[in-house]
Protein backbone atom coordinates (compact mmCIF):
# COMPACT_ATOMS: atom_id res chain seq x y z
CA UNK A 1 0.00 0.00 0.00
CA UNK A 2 1.06 3.55 -0.54
CA UNK A 3 2.98 5.18 2.14
CA UNK A 4 0.62 8.04 3.13
CA UNK A 5 1.47 11.25 5.17
CA UNK A 6 -1.97 11.83 5.48
CA UNK A 7 -3.81 8.91 6.79
CA UNK A 8 -6.27 10.39 9.35
CA UNK A 9 -9.77 8.75 9.15
CA UNK A 10 -12.10 10.57 7.13
CA UNK A 11 -15.17 8.65 7.06
CA UNK A 12 -16.15 7.03 10.53
CA UNK A 13 -18.54 4.42 10.53
CA UNK A 14 -19.23 3.09 14.35
CA UNK A 15 -21.69 0.38 15.41
CA UNK A 16 -24.38 1.45 12.40
CA UNK A 17 -27.35 -0.62 11.94
CA UNK A 18 -30.47 0.25 9.66
CA UNK A 19 -33.87 -1.48 10.00
CA UNK A 20 -36.76 -0.90 7.68
CA UNK A 21 -40.14 -1.27 9.00
CA UNK A 22 -42.11 -3.27 7.06
CA UNK A 23 -45.54 -4.73 7.63
CA UNK A 24 -44.60 -8.63 7.96
CA UNK A 25 -41.82 -7.59 10.78
CA UNK A 26 -39.17 -5.35 10.58
CA UNK A 27 -35.87 -5.82 7.74
CA UNK A 28 -32.20 -5.14 9.14
CA UNK A 29 -30.42 -4.54 6.35
CA UNK A 30 -27.50 -3.54 7.94
CA UNK A 31 -25.94 -4.54 11.18
CA UNK A 32 -23.02 -3.60 13.70
CA UNK A 33 -21.12 -1.89 11.05
CA UNK A 34 -17.50 -0.48 11.47
CA UNK A 35 -15.40 0.87 9.26
CA UNK A 36 -12.77 3.63 8.95
CA UNK A 37 -11.87 5.10 5.94
CA UNK A 38 -8.77 7.07 5.65
CA UNK A 39 -8.22 10.13 3.68
CA UNK A 40 -7.15 9.60 0.10
CA UNK A 41 -8.11 5.83 0.62
CA UNK A 42 -9.52 4.17 -2.13
CA UNK A 43 -12.06 1.65 -0.57
CA UNK A 44 -14.15 -1.32 -2.23
CA UNK A 45 -17.20 -2.81 -0.94
CA UNK A 46 -18.40 -6.42 -2.24
CA UNK A 47 -21.16 -8.51 -1.11
CA UNK A 48 -23.84 -10.66 -3.09
CA UNK A 49 -27.22 -8.56 -4.06
CA UNK A 50 -29.15 -7.51 -1.37
CA UNK A 51 -26.72 -7.90 1.53
CA UNK A 52 -26.91 -3.87 2.31
CA UNK A 53 -24.04 -2.16 0.11
CA UNK A 54 -26.35 0.35 -1.05
CA UNK A 55 -27.83 1.24 1.74
CA UNK A 56 -24.67 1.30 3.54
CA UNK A 57 -23.37 3.88 0.95
CA UNK A 58 -26.95 5.68 0.96
CA UNK A 59 -25.86 6.28 4.87
CA UNK A 60 -22.92 8.21 4.24
CA UNK A 61 -24.06 10.28 1.66
CA UNK A 62 -26.45 11.24 4.23
CA UNK A 63 -29.64 10.16 2.03
CA UNK A 64 -30.81 8.03 4.26
CA UNK A 65 -30.42 8.07 8.19
CA UNK A 66 -29.22 5.32 10.28
CA UNK A 67 -31.21 3.33 13.05
CA UNK A 68 -28.25 2.85 15.56
CA UNK A 69 -24.53 4.10 15.78
CA UNK A 70 -23.16 6.64 14.11
CA UNK A 71 -21.83 8.24 10.72
CA UNK A 72 -19.26 10.79 10.71
CA UNK A 73 -17.62 12.73 7.61
CA UNK A 74 -14.48 14.77 8.64
CA UNK A 75 -15.52 14.17 12.26
CA UNK A 76 -18.63 15.86 11.38
CA UNK A 77 -21.86 13.11 12.33
CA UNK A 78 -23.59 12.75 9.25
CA UNK A 79 -27.19 14.69 9.07
CA UNK A 80 -28.06 15.08 5.57
CA UNK A 81 -25.37 14.69 2.14
CA UNK A 82 -21.93 16.35 3.74
CA UNK A 83 -20.68 19.25 1.91
CA UNK A 84 -17.88 17.97 -1.00
CA UNK A 85 -19.34 15.11 -1.73
CA UNK A 86 -19.74 13.34 -5.47
CA UNK A 87 -22.14 10.57 -6.17
CA UNK A 88 -22.28 7.98 -9.05
CA UNK A 89 -24.83 5.61 -9.36
CA UNK A 90 -25.44 2.34 -11.19
CA UNK A 91 -27.66 4.42 -13.89
CA UNK A 92 -26.04 7.23 -14.93
CA UNK A 93 -29.11 9.59 -14.40
CA UNK A 94 -28.35 12.17 -16.92
CA UNK A 95 -31.20 14.42 -18.25
CA UNK A 96 -32.44 13.79 -22.11
CA UNK A 97 -33.12 17.34 -22.76
CA UNK A 98 -30.09 19.02 -21.38
CA UNK A 99 -26.62 18.14 -23.36
CA UNK A 100 -23.86 16.11 -22.33
CA UNK A 101 -21.75 19.50 -21.24
CA UNK A 102 -25.23 21.38 -19.78
CA UNK A 103 -25.46 17.63 -17.43
CA UNK A 104 -22.01 17.91 -15.73
CA UNK A 105 -22.80 21.52 -15.43
CA UNK A 106 -26.07 20.40 -13.25
CA UNK A 107 -24.35 19.97 -9.45
CA UNK A 108 -22.40 23.23 -10.39
CA UNK A 109 -26.03 24.86 -11.26
CA UNK A 110 -27.81 23.91 -8.22
CA UNK A 111 -24.28 24.93 -6.15
CA UNK A 112 -25.04 28.85 -7.80
CA UNK A 113 -21.74 28.71 -9.12
CA UNK A 114 -21.20 31.00 -12.69
CA UNK A 115 -21.16 28.68 -15.40
CA UNK A 116 -17.95 30.64 -16.64
CA UNK A 117 -16.15 29.57 -13.68
CA UNK A 118 -16.61 25.91 -13.83
CA UNK A 119 -17.40 25.93 -18.10
CA UNK A 120 -13.36 25.35 -18.49
CA UNK A 121 -13.15 22.50 -15.87
CA UNK A 122 -16.30 20.94 -17.74
CA UNK A 123 -14.98 20.32 -20.52
CA UNK A 124 -11.06 19.42 -19.24
CA UNK A 125 -12.99 16.57 -17.66
CA UNK A 126 -14.80 15.46 -20.51
CA UNK A 127 -11.76 15.49 -22.46
CA UNK A 128 -10.00 13.41 -20.03
CA UNK A 129 -12.96 11.13 -20.05
CA UNK A 130 -12.38 10.70 -23.77
CA UNK A 131 -15.89 12.68 -24.24
CA UNK A 132 -14.00 15.97 -26.38
CA UNK A 133 -16.23 17.12 -28.93
CA UNK A 134 -19.09 15.28 -27.49
CA UNK A 135 -20.28 17.98 -25.10
CA UNK A 136 -23.03 19.21 -27.79
CA UNK A 137 -24.12 15.57 -27.76
CA UNK A 138 -27.96 14.78 -25.94
CA UNK A 139 -26.99 11.44 -23.82
CA UNK A 140 -29.37 9.70 -26.01
CA UNK A 141 -26.93 9.88 -28.73
CA UNK A 142 -24.11 8.60 -26.87
CA UNK A 143 -23.07 4.47 -25.45
CA UNK A 144 -23.92 3.38 -22.11
CA UNK A 145 -20.65 3.68 -21.80
CA UNK A 146 -20.00 7.50 -22.86
CA UNK A 147 -22.87 8.19 -20.80
CA UNK A 148 -21.61 6.88 -17.39
CA UNK A 149 -18.38 8.36 -18.07
CA UNK A 150 -20.40 12.06 -18.45
CA UNK A 151 -22.04 11.04 -15.43
CA UNK A 152 -18.65 10.35 -13.39
CA UNK A 153 -17.58 13.71 -14.79
CA UNK A 154 -20.86 15.21 -13.19
CA UNK A 155 -19.98 13.59 -9.84
CA UNK A 156 -16.11 15.18 -10.15
CA UNK A 157 -16.96 18.99 -11.54
CA UNK A 158 -17.47 20.49 -8.08
CA UNK A 159 -13.74 18.75 -6.63
CA UNK A 160 -15.57 16.26 -4.32
CA UNK A 161 -12.94 14.95 -1.55
CA UNK A 162 -15.37 12.45 -1.25
CA UNK A 163 -16.36 9.80 -4.27
CA UNK A 164 -19.09 7.70 -3.49
CA UNK A 165 -19.81 4.77 -6.49
CA UNK A 166 -23.20 2.66 -6.08
CA UNK A 167 -21.93 -0.03 -8.72
CA UNK A 168 -21.38 2.14 -11.49
CA UNK A 169 -19.95 0.28 -13.83
CA UNK A 170 -22.57 -3.27 -13.12
CA UNK A 171 -24.29 -1.85 -16.80
CA UNK A 172 -21.92 -1.93 -18.61
CA UNK A 173 -20.03 -5.02 -20.97
CA UNK A 174 -17.18 -6.49 -19.76
CA UNK A 175 -14.49 -4.34 -22.11
CA UNK A 176 -16.44 -1.12 -21.36
CA UNK A 177 -16.19 -1.98 -17.44
CA UNK A 178 -12.42 -2.68 -17.92
CA UNK A 179 -11.57 0.24 -19.71
CA UNK A 180 -13.44 2.59 -17.35
CA UNK A 181 -11.75 0.53 -14.65
CA UNK A 182 -8.28 1.70 -16.18
CA UNK A 183 -9.33 5.11 -16.55
CA UNK A 184 -10.86 5.44 -13.14
CA UNK A 185 -7.42 4.23 -11.57
CA UNK A 186 -5.97 6.52 -13.97
CA UNK A 187 -7.60 9.64 -12.89
CA UNK A 188 -7.79 8.46 -8.67
CA UNK A 189 -3.44 8.12 -8.85
CA UNK A 190 -2.75 11.68 -11.09
CA UNK A 191 -4.25 13.64 -8.58
CA UNK A 192 -1.39 15.15 -5.80
CA UNK A 193 -0.22 12.91 -3.68
CA UNK A 194 -2.30 14.20 -0.47
CA UNK A 195 -5.15 15.42 -2.56
CA UNK A 196 -6.11 11.88 -3.60
CA UNK A 197 -10.11 11.81 -3.33
CA UNK A 198 -11.40 9.35 -0.74
CA UNK A 199 -13.56 7.01 -2.74
CA UNK A 200 -16.56 4.54 -1.38
CA UNK A 201 -17.29 2.12 -4.80
CA UNK A 202 -19.74 -0.51 -4.65
CA UNK A 203 -19.71 -3.72 -6.46
CA UNK A 204 -20.17 -7.05 -6.66
CA UNK A 205 -17.33 -8.09 -8.63
CA UNK A 206 -14.35 -9.42 -6.55
CA UNK A 207 -11.51 -8.82 -9.63
CA UNK A 208 -13.17 -5.27 -10.02
CA UNK A 209 -13.30 -4.50 -6.20
CA UNK A 210 -9.58 -5.92 -5.76
CA UNK A 211 -7.72 -3.90 -9.34
CA UNK A 212 -9.29 -0.46 -7.90
CA UNK A 213 -9.17 -0.60 -4.44
CA UNK A 214 -6.40 -0.40 -1.60
CA UNK A 215 -8.82 -2.40 0.71
CA UNK A 216 -11.71 -4.93 0.42
CA UNK A 217 -14.46 -4.46 2.31
CA UNK A 218 -16.69 -8.26 2.16
CA UNK A 219 -20.32 -8.18 3.27
CA UNK A 220 -22.55 -10.60 3.58
CA UNK A 221 -26.31 -10.43 3.65
CA UNK A 222 -29.33 -10.76 5.93
CA UNK A 223 -28.43 -8.81 8.03
CA UNK A 224 -25.89 -7.49 6.13
CA UNK A 225 -23.04 -7.05 7.87
CA UNK A 226 -18.78 -6.86 7.23
CA UNK A 227 -17.19 -10.53 7.21
CA UNK A 228 -13.94 -9.15 6.52
CA UNK A 229 -11.54 -6.46 5.09
CA UNK A 230 -8.56 -6.97 2.77
CA UNK A 231 -5.70 -5.02 2.50
CA UNK A 232 -4.69 -4.81 -1.36
CA UNK A 233 -1.00 -4.20 -1.38
CA UNK A 234 -0.61 -4.43 -5.49
CA UNK A 235 1.62 -1.47 -5.91
CA UNK A 236 0.93 0.89 -8.27
CA UNK A 237 -0.21 2.03 -11.07
CA UNK A 238 -1.77 -0.77 -11.68
CA UNK A 239 -1.89 -1.61 -15.71
CA UNK A 240 -4.71 -4.15 -16.63
CA UNK A 241 -2.21 -7.39 -16.91
CA UNK A 242 -1.78 -6.82 -13.15
CA UNK A 243 -4.90 -9.32 -13.30
CA UNK A 244 -2.85 -12.10 -14.71
CA UNK A 245 -0.16 -11.65 -11.46
CA UNK A 246 -0.09 -14.12 -8.63
CA UNK A 247 -0.62 -12.07 -6.33
CA UNK A 248 -3.57 -10.86 -7.80
CA UNK A 249 -5.16 -14.20 -8.27
CA UNK A 250 -4.16 -14.95 -4.18
CA UNK A 251 -6.14 -12.30 -3.21
CA UNK A 252 -9.57 -12.36 -5.56
CA UNK A 253 -8.83 -16.59 -4.54
CA UNK A 254 -9.07 -15.45 -1.27
CA UNK A 255 -11.71 -13.23 -1.30
CA UNK A 256 -13.94 -16.05 -3.54
CA UNK A 257 -12.80 -18.73 -0.91
CA UNK A 258 -14.30 -16.81 2.46
CA UNK A 259 -17.61 -16.03 0.47
CA UNK A 260 -17.80 -19.44 -0.62
CA UNK A 261 -17.19 -20.64 3.00
CA UNK A 262 -19.69 -18.70 3.67
CA UNK A 263 -21.95 -20.12 1.83
CA UNK A 264 -22.49 -16.92 -0.71
CA UNK A 265 -20.04 -18.32 -3.63
CA UNK A 266 -20.31 -21.97 -4.49
CA UNK A 267 -17.01 -23.20 -5.95
CA UNK B 1 -37.45 26.91 -43.73
CA UNK B 2 -38.24 27.72 -47.62
CA UNK B 3 -40.96 25.68 -47.92
CA UNK B 4 -44.56 26.07 -46.93
CA UNK B 5 -45.95 24.56 -43.97
CA UNK B 6 -48.34 22.99 -46.89
CA UNK B 7 -45.93 21.60 -48.85
CA UNK B 8 -44.14 20.32 -45.36
CA UNK B 9 -47.06 18.59 -44.56
CA UNK B 10 -47.92 17.32 -48.16
CA UNK B 11 -44.37 16.04 -48.34
CA UNK B 12 -45.59 13.59 -45.20
CA UNK B 13 -46.92 10.28 -46.65
CA UNK B 14 -49.59 10.15 -43.10
CA UNK B 15 -50.95 13.58 -44.55
CA UNK B 16 -51.26 12.23 -48.44
CA UNK B 17 -52.61 9.27 -46.70
CA UNK B 18 -54.69 10.90 -45.03
CA UNK B 19 -56.31 13.39 -47.42
CA UNK B 20 -56.39 9.97 -50.23
CA UNK B 21 -58.90 8.51 -47.36
CA UNK B 22 -61.15 11.97 -47.14
CA UNK B 23 -61.52 12.19 -50.83
CA UNK B 24 -62.26 8.85 -51.45
CA UNK B 25 -65.27 8.65 -48.47
CA UNK B 26 -66.52 12.16 -49.94
CA UNK B 27 -67.04 10.09 -53.43
CA UNK B 28 -68.51 7.05 -52.21
CA UNK B 29 -70.80 9.01 -50.45
CA UNK B 30 -71.61 11.11 -53.21
CA UNK B 31 -72.49 7.98 -55.48
CA UNK B 32 -74.24 6.48 -53.22
CA UNK B 33 -76.35 9.36 -53.02
CA UNK B 34 -76.77 9.31 -56.79
CA UNK B 35 -77.66 6.13 -56.59
CA UNK B 36 -80.00 5.26 -53.75
CA UNK B 37 -81.18 8.72 -54.00
CA UNK B 38 -82.44 9.32 -50.51
CA UNK B 39 -84.60 12.20 -49.10
CA UNK B 40 -82.09 15.50 -49.03
CA UNK B 41 -83.11 15.80 -45.07
CA UNK B 42 -81.99 12.80 -44.35
CA UNK B 43 -78.28 12.27 -45.94
CA UNK B 44 -77.47 15.41 -48.27
CA UNK B 45 -74.87 14.63 -51.13
CA UNK B 46 -71.45 16.30 -50.23
CA UNK B 47 -71.65 18.60 -53.68
CA UNK B 48 -74.90 20.17 -51.74
CA UNK B 49 -72.77 20.83 -48.50
CA UNK B 50 -70.38 22.55 -49.99
CA UNK B 51 -72.65 24.09 -51.95
CA UNK B 52 -74.16 25.21 -48.80
CA UNK B 53 -71.22 27.03 -47.74
CA UNK B 54 -70.78 28.65 -50.42
CA UNK B 55 -73.76 29.84 -50.01
CA UNK B 56 -73.04 31.70 -46.80
CA UNK B 57 -69.43 31.30 -46.55
CA UNK B 58 -68.51 33.90 -43.89
CA UNK B 59 -71.95 33.33 -41.69
CA UNK B 60 -70.19 29.92 -41.14
CA UNK B 61 -66.54 31.49 -40.32
CA UNK B 62 -67.68 33.98 -37.85
CA UNK B 63 -69.48 31.16 -36.04
CA UNK B 64 -66.74 28.76 -36.56
CA UNK B 65 -64.25 31.71 -35.06
CA UNK B 66 -66.35 32.07 -31.91
CA UNK B 67 -66.06 28.26 -30.97
CA UNK B 68 -62.59 28.30 -32.14
CA UNK B 69 -62.48 31.56 -29.48
CA UNK B 70 -64.11 29.37 -26.73
CA UNK B 71 -62.32 26.50 -27.49
CA UNK B 72 -58.68 28.07 -26.78
CA UNK B 73 -60.01 29.88 -23.90
CA UNK B 74 -61.20 27.14 -22.46
CA UNK B 75 -57.75 25.09 -23.52
CA UNK B 76 -55.40 27.97 -22.12
CA UNK B 77 -57.39 28.40 -19.14
CA UNK B 78 -57.49 24.10 -18.28
CA UNK B 79 -53.53 24.16 -19.21
CA UNK B 80 -52.61 27.01 -16.80
CA UNK B 81 -54.88 25.69 -14.01
CA UNK B 82 -54.55 22.23 -14.21
CA UNK B 83 -50.45 22.84 -14.30
CA UNK B 84 -50.53 24.74 -10.96
CA UNK B 85 -52.83 22.04 -9.47
CA UNK B 86 -50.73 19.45 -10.40
CA UNK B 87 -47.69 20.94 -9.14
CA UNK B 88 -49.92 21.73 -5.92
CA UNK B 89 -50.97 17.90 -5.37
CA UNK B 90 -47.14 16.51 -6.20
CA UNK B 91 -45.73 19.03 -3.20
CA UNK B 92 -48.20 18.20 -0.79
CA UNK B 93 -49.54 15.22 0.90
CA UNK B 94 -52.93 17.80 2.10
CA UNK B 95 -53.93 19.09 -1.33
CA UNK B 96 -53.07 15.52 -2.80
CA UNK B 97 -55.67 14.02 -0.20
CA UNK B 98 -57.68 16.31 -0.52
CA UNK B 99 -58.37 18.04 -4.34
CA UNK B 100 -56.82 15.22 -6.16
CA UNK B 101 -59.46 12.80 -4.48
CA UNK B 102 -61.77 15.43 -4.97
CA UNK B 103 -61.13 15.69 -8.91
CA UNK B 104 -60.81 11.78 -9.49
CA UNK B 105 -64.35 11.98 -7.65
CA UNK B 106 -65.39 15.02 -9.70
CA UNK B 107 -63.90 13.21 -13.25
CA UNK B 108 -66.32 10.14 -12.58
CA UNK B 109 -69.62 12.10 -12.89
CA UNK B 110 -70.97 13.24 -16.51
CA UNK B 111 -69.80 16.58 -16.87
CA UNK B 112 -71.63 17.90 -19.63
CA UNK B 113 -74.80 17.26 -17.50
CA UNK B 114 -73.57 19.97 -15.50
CA UNK B 115 -73.51 22.56 -18.29
CA UNK B 116 -77.22 24.18 -17.16
CA UNK B 117 -75.69 25.05 -13.64
CA UNK B 118 -72.80 27.01 -15.55
CA UNK B 119 -75.12 28.82 -17.60
CA UNK B 120 -77.80 29.58 -13.86
CA UNK B 121 -74.57 30.95 -12.43
CA UNK B 122 -72.97 32.69 -15.43
CA UNK B 123 -75.39 33.53 -17.78
CA UNK B 124 -76.13 32.99 -21.60
CA UNK B 125 -72.52 35.11 -22.90
CA UNK B 126 -69.23 33.30 -23.43
CA UNK B 127 -68.23 33.00 -19.59
CA UNK B 128 -70.16 29.67 -19.18
CA UNK B 129 -69.12 28.30 -22.47
CA UNK B 130 -65.17 28.62 -21.75
CA UNK B 131 -66.31 27.35 -18.00
CA UNK B 132 -68.07 24.11 -19.59
CA UNK B 133 -64.58 23.79 -22.00
CA UNK B 134 -62.38 24.26 -18.81
CA UNK B 135 -63.95 21.68 -16.80
CA UNK B 136 -63.62 18.91 -19.39
CA UNK B 137 -60.56 19.25 -20.18
CA UNK B 138 -58.62 20.25 -17.21
CA UNK B 139 -59.01 16.61 -15.97
CA UNK B 140 -56.82 14.73 -18.46
CA UNK B 141 -54.36 17.94 -18.01
CA UNK B 142 -54.22 17.61 -14.17
CA UNK B 143 -53.83 13.86 -14.30
CA UNK B 144 -51.23 13.36 -16.77
CA UNK B 145 -49.46 16.07 -15.09
CA UNK B 146 -49.68 14.89 -12.02
CA UNK B 147 -48.28 11.26 -13.22
CA UNK B 148 -45.58 12.88 -15.36
CA UNK B 149 -43.91 14.66 -12.46
CA UNK B 150 -43.62 11.98 -9.90
CA UNK B 151 -41.78 9.63 -12.95
CA UNK B 152 -38.56 11.30 -11.73
CA UNK B 153 -35.74 8.62 -11.33
CA UNK B 154 -35.20 8.83 -7.26
CA UNK B 155 -32.21 8.27 -7.89
CA UNK B 156 -31.75 11.88 -9.99
CA UNK B 157 -33.69 13.46 -6.71
CA UNK B 158 -31.27 11.98 -4.70
CA UNK B 159 -28.34 13.35 -6.65
CA UNK B 160 -30.27 17.18 -7.02
CA UNK B 161 -30.20 16.32 -2.59
CA UNK B 162 -26.36 15.75 -2.79
CA UNK B 163 -25.43 19.02 -5.04
CA UNK B 164 -27.62 20.75 -2.37
CA UNK B 165 -30.60 21.79 -4.84
CA UNK B 166 -33.31 24.09 -3.76
CA UNK B 167 -37.02 22.92 -4.21
CA UNK B 168 -37.69 25.17 -7.04
CA UNK B 169 -34.70 24.43 -8.98
CA UNK B 170 -35.88 20.74 -8.59
CA UNK B 171 -38.80 21.39 -9.57
CA UNK B 172 -37.93 23.99 -13.13
CA UNK B 173 -34.32 22.20 -13.93
CA UNK B 174 -36.11 18.39 -13.10
CA UNK B 175 -39.35 17.66 -12.48
CA UNK B 176 -40.95 20.26 -14.92
CA UNK B 177 -39.16 19.20 -18.18
CA UNK B 178 -39.47 15.38 -16.91
CA UNK B 179 -43.11 16.01 -16.82
CA UNK B 180 -43.47 17.98 -19.92
CA UNK B 181 -43.87 14.38 -22.47
CA UNK B 182 -47.16 13.07 -19.92
CA UNK B 183 -48.28 16.62 -20.00
CA UNK B 184 -48.46 16.71 -24.10
CA UNK B 185 -50.20 13.45 -23.91
CA UNK B 186 -52.63 15.59 -21.74
CA UNK B 187 -52.94 18.43 -23.64
CA UNK B 188 -53.54 15.82 -27.14
CA UNK B 189 -56.98 14.68 -24.97
CA UNK B 190 -57.72 17.97 -23.48
CA UNK B 191 -58.04 20.18 -26.55
CA UNK B 192 -60.66 17.50 -28.53
CA UNK B 193 -62.20 17.35 -25.12
CA UNK B 194 -61.88 21.46 -24.79
CA UNK B 195 -64.06 21.80 -28.35
CA UNK B 196 -66.56 19.27 -26.85
CA UNK B 197 -67.29 21.63 -24.05
CA UNK B 198 -67.64 24.65 -26.51
CA UNK B 199 -70.27 22.95 -28.20
CA UNK B 200 -71.95 21.83 -24.84
CA UNK B 201 -72.43 25.14 -23.93
CA UNK B 202 -73.51 26.41 -27.17
CA UNK B 203 -76.04 24.01 -27.04
CA UNK B 204 -77.51 24.60 -23.74
CA UNK B 205 -77.34 29.01 -24.04
CA UNK B 206 -76.10 30.79 -27.26
CA UNK B 207 -76.56 33.03 -29.99
CA UNK B 208 -73.26 31.89 -31.71
CA UNK B 209 -70.70 29.52 -32.64
CA UNK B 210 -70.90 26.06 -34.62
CA UNK B 211 -73.41 24.34 -32.02
CA UNK B 212 -75.54 26.88 -31.89
CA UNK B 213 -75.91 26.96 -35.63
CA UNK B 214 -76.33 23.22 -35.40
CA UNK B 215 -79.35 23.80 -33.06
CA UNK B 216 -80.84 26.11 -35.14
CA UNK B 217 -80.42 24.17 -38.55
CA UNK B 218 -81.93 21.44 -36.97
CA UNK B 219 -84.55 23.08 -35.93
CA UNK B 220 -85.49 23.92 -39.33
CA UNK B 221 -84.76 20.47 -40.96
CA UNK B 222 -81.93 22.58 -42.78
CA UNK B 223 -79.83 19.01 -42.75
CA UNK B 224 -77.26 20.39 -45.58
CA UNK B 225 -76.11 23.10 -42.55
CA UNK B 226 -76.40 20.54 -39.87
CA UNK B 227 -73.47 18.70 -42.25
CA UNK B 228 -71.58 21.92 -42.53
CA UNK B 229 -71.25 22.40 -39.14
CA UNK B 230 -70.02 19.10 -38.45
CA UNK B 231 -67.97 19.40 -41.22
CA UNK B 232 -66.14 22.73 -40.28
CA UNK B 233 -66.02 21.11 -36.68
CA UNK B 234 -63.65 17.65 -37.26
CA UNK B 235 -61.73 20.04 -39.45
CA UNK B 236 -61.37 22.41 -36.45
CA UNK B 237 -60.64 19.23 -33.92
CA UNK B 238 -57.74 17.39 -36.57
CA UNK B 239 -56.03 20.84 -36.85
CA UNK B 240 -56.04 21.57 -32.83
CA UNK B 241 -55.07 18.24 -32.38
CA UNK B 242 -52.07 18.84 -35.05
CA UNK B 243 -51.44 22.02 -33.49
CA UNK B 244 -50.62 20.48 -30.24
CA UNK B 245 -48.58 17.62 -31.76
CA UNK B 246 -46.47 19.90 -33.22
CA UNK B 247 -45.68 22.26 -30.03
CA UNK B 248 -44.67 18.71 -28.89
CA UNK B 249 -41.99 18.19 -31.59
CA UNK B 250 -40.63 21.72 -31.11
CA UNK B 251 -40.79 21.45 -27.66
CA UNK B 252 -39.54 18.00 -27.11
CA UNK B 253 -36.95 17.55 -29.59
CA UNK B 254 -35.42 15.02 -27.11
CA UNK B 255 -38.07 12.58 -26.39
CA UNK B 256 -38.36 9.08 -27.35
CA UNK B 257 -40.88 9.66 -29.40
CA UNK B 258 -38.98 12.37 -31.86
CA UNK B 259 -35.53 11.29 -32.24
CA UNK B 260 -33.91 10.46 -35.63
CA UNK B 261 -32.65 7.17 -35.68
CA UNK B 262 -29.48 7.67 -34.67
CA UNK B 263 -26.83 5.02 -33.66
CA UNK B 264 -25.12 5.18 -30.95
CA UNK B 265 -21.50 6.69 -30.92
CA UNK B 266 -19.13 3.68 -29.78
CA UNK B 267 -17.05 3.96 -26.59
Amino acid sequence: MDARTNSQSYVTISRVGKVYPSPRGDVTALADIDLDIRDGEFVSVVGPSGCGKSTLLKCVAGLEGVSSGQISVRSAPVKGPPDRLGVVFQRDVLLDWRTILDNVLLSAEFLGLKRAQVEGRALELLKRFGLGGFENRHPWELSGGMRQRASICRALLCDPELLLMDEPFGALDAMTRDDLNVELTRIWQDSAHGQRKTVLFITHSIIEAVYLSDRVVMMSRAPGRIVDVIDIDIPRPRPLSVRETPRFGELTGKIRHHFAELGILKE
Amino acid sequence: MSRSIFKRLMAESRTRDAITIVVALLVIWEICVLLFSPSPMILPPPTAIFAEFWSTPWVFIRHSGYTLAVTAMGFGIAVALGIILAVAIVYSRFLERTIYTLLVALNSIPKVALAPLFVIWLGTGTEPKVSVAVMLAIFPIVIDTVLGLRSVDPDMLSLARVSKASAWQVLFKIRFPCALPSLFAGMKVAVSFALVGAIVGEFVAGGSGLGFQILVAQGQFDTPRVFVSLLLLSIMGTVLFYLVDFAERVFLPWHVSQRPHVAAAGG
